[in-house]
């Protein structure tokens, strides 16, 4: 139960700070991909507000032998670039540059009601489990 | 208060959030992979807290949207928007992440995956808009 509440507090506070950083607007966020026009450097400093504080945060958590209210660290395993992840990863950004939506601001943007995100949240949840199924369908397959 | 302290601000708040969900629940706040589970999990337990997570991060983000009278939407049309959705749900699911898990989460794990994602998705992006907005002169 304790873990349910800690999973609502910290989704929480993503939520509200995706909206006080202002990474809910994609303007902002297309007028900081947008490099070679009207520049808008905004997400350079979410980014480096969010990621200077996971370092640092990170780097003390991860030497506990285990978390608080659970028995073990469940981080990601796999640690060689492979062809899945820059393939993935190239094919998110063009869609992220498309509509300046990615995951997080879309589901806050669908839940403040802004039409837009309404209308990507859907297409972005059919596409993840159409990659879903079409990977397990592989899998099995051999 | 500034726009950029507002910034920084939210970055934090983001930092600490994912900082907590680890320390506490041993866990990895990445938002594409935490949705695309939700579909289809087996084990109750797995999912609840995933719910639990989004639901705080729609309540409170769209709460918050409202109180700060946040409302622009995205300049692209309807076709462009369900096919960005397309390749963003498609894309975090195939390379494991997105601006969360491999940005805020991965990044702060020092993981070299996650800084090669971040890296090639940011690319692929700023080429995307600079397309779109400096050589077909589309709508976004």
């Amino acid at each position: 139960m304790i873990r349910l509440l800690v999973a609502l507090l910290s989704g929480a506070m993503f939520g509200v700070g995706l909206a006080v950083s202002q990474m809910t607007d994609p303007t902002v966020v297309l007028g900081f991909l947008d490099m070679f026009g009207q520049f808008n450097p905004a997400l350079a400093f979410v980014l480096g507000g969010a990621v200077g504080t996971t370092t640092t945060a990170f780097h003390f958590i991860l030497r506990r032998s285990k978390p608080v209210f659970a028995d073990q660290f469940q981080t990601p395993t796999a640690c060689t670039v492979d062809r899945p992840l820059l393939l993935g990863a190239a094919i998110f950004g063009v869609g992220w540059g498309l509509a300046g939506y990615c995951p997080g601001p879309a589901l806050v943007g669908a839940a403040g009601g802004v039409g837009t995100a309404m209308m990507f949240l859907p297409a972005m949840v059919a596409g993840g489990l159409l990659h879903r199924i079409g990977r397990n369908a592989l899998a099995n397959r051999h | 208060m500034n726009v950029w302290l507002l910034a920084l601000l939210g970055g934090v708040l983001i930092g600490l959030s994912s900082a907590a969900l680890l320390l506490f629940n041993g866990r990895i706040a990445g938002i594409s992979g935490i949705v695309y589970s939700l579909v289809k999990r087996p084990d109750w337990s797995e999912w609840a807290w995933r719910l639990a997570f989004v639901v705080g991060l729609m309540g409170a983000g769209g709460m918050a949207m409202r109180l700060l009278g946040q409302s622009t939407a995205s300049p692209a049309g309807t076709r462009t928007l369900l096919l960005a959705g397309l390749l963003v749900g498609f894309g975090t699911s195939m390379g494991s992440g997105c601006t969360s898990g491999h940005g805020v989460c991965g990044l702060g794990r020092l993981s070299r995956r996650s800084l090669v994602a971040v890296i090639t998705f940011m690319t692929t992006a700023i080429i995307t808009v600079f397309v779109m907005r400096h050589l077909s002169g589309g709508a976004a």
